[in-house]
């Protein structure tokens, strides 16, 4: 199986599977909420919850299959992204099912958290499956253009909740939140067609005014595309996600053409978008004003930024204790959703949300990892795509909720409530990984050829 | 393709690093801001999340905790016979918050002082419940029932001192109101706040008017005057005659003059004949001589112009004026920009009844740890010395002529030497509101000196002569006194 030979690629050289540590690592992963879910029981009403079996055995199980799955039909993928996946959905189900205990929150939420969890695993599970190789992804270049387009389309004909318009209600089966798949399926056309285009885009170019501009034909059809989904996203009101494909618009193209101009356009176009969405928007102006005035009342009461850094500041170092937070007070529905972070910063303290977010920058890192261990410049454009757009979400969603930029409202991801977001994130997680998992299998051994010999004569 | 991956890497890499910055800031470097942030409602819910400790006075405790049912809050404060002891307790309620000793002493009474840490620790490792400390006051139950009884329904404030000591004995106010009514925090709760606000009842009755309202003094401000006058050696016989014309015109003006309240035999008026008929003239006159900066040294040494009178509650700040000739000559007699607390007209007659030494005025004795240890215990001290001895001497002997011959008959008390000063302060532009009552004495026994009392009256018939505060307040300070003499037996 070795092959000591090749020294060309990163991680090929004879990379053992690591199938091993994976499933070490995924104890833990398992053991964390668990541990955690009992602390919960105890704190709230001193007795172990009486869920604690089910859970344990639900999640080791889905864990184990996983694991299974992966050993069979993607052996050498990265060992860290699904232990690292299984532990933050682990933790977040968790944080849910704490937050369901506060009678203020309104109705039970975890047990739909972990039937959507459960689908995600297996989502995860049919793609390692059936996606044999991510190349194949690149015949759908076009065709995941008009889906995204379409999922992106859909949520305007169905009534909005909260003041997004960024669901379609499916009856009798809940609603959906397209935008977490069209991330996924966006990043695939792009990486499908600037892997085409990239030279042209790179080298057929008129400098102006030190930038390199590429031609119109080349650049107008992705152009477009992004156009129409920002525009598009903008009449949903839903800034979060818009931010996050202009970022993943921005990183993959400059991946693809290794243009540095292509930051300094994108820096560009953004903040020109930032205020031209500002001076529009009264409600992004409403939360540029929460953002840099966080502690003001509005009507005599404490805002929900406000509450969010209560329960940041409340938590200090080491935080209150697991179900012994008071993030409750931050009233709706968000504190299960886009404000969890608060919970776990007020309950785990500073402590544990650093170790919660650096998890998710080993999640990012191990997916960067494989964009630079990827062999074909489809499957490195893909992962990054995939990898820079979490990353940009995580970024944008704690930044958000933290106070460092103004808040968007997107989900975290496998933390926050929500299924669609969980699902699409499981997905995301085996993409990487069936990419990774052809970056680092070790090279077919070369079929024996007179031209491998040790020692060549040189024919005449 | 791999330089602008690393690239990425580092960009994404910084992102994280960004928010990690960002939660240690406000985690970290804010955190304690944020979590003591009034503001945030956990702070109350940690307030209210053990039995407050109590406010104690001779021995028992005027407050209490009982549990709620209700929100997050777990205890609520009750107060026994609250409207009494309302000047002396303030409030503490789960929507309004706290004040006076509730809020100044909030640390000890909710057990989360430092100084209870190893009170603290000593129950997170039996496993008790954090509890809070007690505040033990120095108010002497009988003389507050007394004061607060005789106000009764009228408009006033009593204030009572130990003048050896400066403990205050009584603090009422009245109208008052009961904390209790709004100590949780249902509907029913705001309703009875709003309703004690100035702008339902423009009573005010949750104006703490012995500590922070200030009134025109009115002639009880004479003792301070005459103080001045033996202070700075313009007369040294309280028995001699004074230099004092009848009618006598106000300085720098064209012949205003200052009037006496009905016919009384002011002309060249020994002290104390002058402070027994309440002589406008003489006082006027000795102010003027005196001029402005002396007579404000006087009164400062008194206690006024003090912004930091804590008792611990901050008692508002008396004000001797600097002011004009015919003014200060006004101000003199306590009328003009002369404004004072109950509180501190108390001190003026406790630093006569102490030999001239003001004692500084304290109503919180001790702060009590839970397991009874005591904490912090208050020493009296001086505050300063307005008169000598012996000028101290003089003014008690015409305050004691004030109340066997003079205005203040109706204060005394077989066998007991009582010294004291009426008052009736004009109100209001060409005085035409109701006068101001006044009434500030002293007791004095073969054992000492233990009580010295203000009382003051809003306007509560329309008599105008000097005989008011003899009338109207002096009954209510004689009760008081006989309360604390009785306590004394």
């Amino acid at each position: 199986m070795s092959s000591t030979t090749n020294t060309t690629t990163i991680g090929t050289i004879g990379a053992p599977s690591r199938r091993n540590t994976e499933l070490a690592m995924l104890v833990f992963a398992v053991l964390i909420p668990v541990f955690a879910y009992v602390n919960v029981g105890l704190a709230k009403d001193g007795s172990v919850p009486a869920g604690v079996l089910g859970y344990s055995l639900g999640l080791g199980l889905l864990a184990g299959v996983a694991h299974l799955v992966v050993r069979k039909w993607a052996p050498y993928a990265d060992p860290l992204m699904l232990p690292i996946a299984t532990l933050l959905n682990g933790l977040g189900l968790i944080f849910i099912w704490r937050l369901d205990q506060e009678p203020s929150l309104g109705k039970a939420m975890a047990p739909n958290q972990l039937m959507w969890s459960t689908l995600g695993v297996a989502f995860f599970l049919a793609i390692l499956i059936f996606l044999k190789d991510h190349r194949v992804l690149q015949r759908y270049t076009y065709i995941s253009m008009v889906v995204a387009l379409i999922l992106l389309v859909a949520p305007v004909f169905f009534p909005g909740v909260n003041g997004a318009k960024i669901w379609i209600t499916i009856p009798g089966l809940g609603s959906l939140q397209p935008g977490e798949f069209a991330k996924i399926i966006i990043a695939i056309f792009f990486a499908g067609y600037l892997m085409v285009k990239r030279d042209a885009l790179a080298l057929a170019s008129r400098r102006f005014m030190g930038l390199y501009l590429p031609r119109g034909r080349d650049l107008g059809p992705i152009l477009v595309i992004w156009a129409l989904s920002l525009m598009i996203l903008v009449f949903e009101t839903d800034l979060g996600t818009s931010l996050l494909f202009f970022g993943l618009f921005v990183v993959m193209l400059y991946v693809a053409t290794e243009r540095t101009s292509w930051i300094v356009f994108g820096l560009l176009l953004s903040a020109g978008g930032a205020v031209a969405v500002a001076t529009f928007e009264s409600h992004v102006q409403t939360r540029v004003h929460n953002w840099l005035n966080p502690l003001e009342l509005s009507n005599g009461g404490v805002t929900e930024t406000a509450q969010a850094m209560y329960s940041f500041g409340s938590g200090g170092i080491l935080g209150s204790g697991l179900g012994q937070g008071y993030s409750r007070l931050i009233l709706g529905i968000a504190p299960k959703s886009d404000y969890i972070l608060a919970t776990v910063g007020e309950e785990v303290g500073l402590a544990g949300l650093m170790a919660i977010l650096l998890l998710y920058g080993l999640l990012i890192e191990r997916g960067i990892r494989t964009a630079l261990a990827a062999r074909d410049p489809f499957g490195k454009l893909l992962s990054i795509g995939l990898s820079g757009a979490f990353a940009l979400q995580v970024f944008v969603v704690a930044g958000g909720v933290t106070g460092l930029i103004p808040l968007t409202g997107m989900t975290m991801p496998f933390l926050a409530q929500g299924g669609s977001s969980v699902i699409a994130n499981w997905a995301l997680v085996a993409i990487l990984l069936r990419i990774s998992d052809t970056a680092r299998r070790p090279a077919p051994a070369p079929a024996p050829s007179t031209d491998a010999e040790m020692t060549q004569v040189v024919r005449p | 393709m791999n330089k602008p991956l690393r690239r990425v890497a580092i960009f994404c890499g910084l992102l994280v690093l960004a928010l990690l910055v960002r939660v240690n800031w406000v985690q970290f470097v804010q955190g304690d801001a944020l979590k003591n942030d009034p503001h945030n409602r956990r702070v109350a819910i940690e307030r209210y999340s053990t039995p407050r400790g109590n406010i104690i006075v001779d021995g028992k405790a005027i407050t209490g905790s009982t549990t709620t049912d209700s929100g997050d809050f777990k205890y609520k404060r009750t107060y026994k016979n609250g409207k009494m002891w309302a000047p002396v307790t303030g409030y503490a309620s789960q929507a309004f918050d706290a004040n006076q000793l509730e809020k100044l002493n909030d640390g000890i009474l909710s057990g989360t002082d430092d100084r209870l840490f190893f009170s603290r620790t000593v129950d997170m490792f039996t496993g008790g419940k954090q509890k809070g400390g007690n505040v033990v006051t120095t108010l002497d139950a009988k003389a507050q029932k007394a004061a607060y009884d005789g106000l009764g329904t009228q408009k006033g404030a009593v204030a009572a001192i130990n003048p050896e000591t400066g403990a205050i004995l009584a603090l009422a106010s009245t109208p008052s109101y009961d904390p209790s009514t709004f100590a949780g925090m249902s509907n029913k709760d705001a309703e009875a706040y709003n309703a004690l606000q100035k702008k339902s009842d423009p009573d005010e009755p949750m104006l703490n008017r012995a500590l922070r309202q200030t009134y025109p003094p009115g002639s009880t401000f004479k003792v301070v005057t005459a103080s001045a006058a033996l202070e700075n050696g313009l007369y040294h016989d309280v028995n001699a005659k004074t230099d004092s014309p009848l009618p006598y015109t106000l300085p720098d003006t064209s012949g205003l003059p200052l009037k006496n309240e009905g016919n009384i035999p002011c002309k060249d008026a020994s002290l104390r004949e002058a402070l027994r008929w309440s002589c406008n003239t003489v006082f006027g006159k000795i102010s003027a001589d005196l001029g402005n900066k002396k007579m404000k040294a006087e009164a400062e040494k008194f206690g006024f112009n003090d912004p930091g009178i804590n008792t611990p509650v901050r008692a508002s700040e008396s004000i001797y004026p600097t002011d004009n000739r015919p003014q200060n000559a006004m101000a003199g007699i306590g009328q003009a920009s002369n404004r004072a607390t109950p509180l501190q007209m108390a001190m003026v007659a406790s630093a006569v009844a102490n030999g001239g030494k003001l004692m500084k005025p304290y109503m919180v004795d001790q702060l009590v740890a839970p397991n009874l240890n005591v904490v912090q215990q208050h020493t009296p001290q001086e505050m300063s010395r307005p008169l000598s001895p012996e000028n101290a001497q003089k003014v008690q002997s015409i305050m004691e002529t004030v109340v066997k011959e003079g205005t203040g008959t109706s204060a005394q008390i077989p066998g007991v030497t009582v010294g004291g000063k009426t008052g009736t302060a004009q109100h209001g532009e060409n005085n035409k509101d109701n006068p101001y009552a006044w009434f500030i004495s002293y007791a004095k026994t073969d054992k000492g000196t233990p009580v010295a009392v203000a009382v003051v009256i809003e306007g509560s018939d329309t008599l105008r002569d000097d005989i008011a505060g003899g009338k109207l307040a002096a009954p209510i300070a004689k009760r008081v006194m006989q309360a604390v003499l009785e306590g004394e037996k």
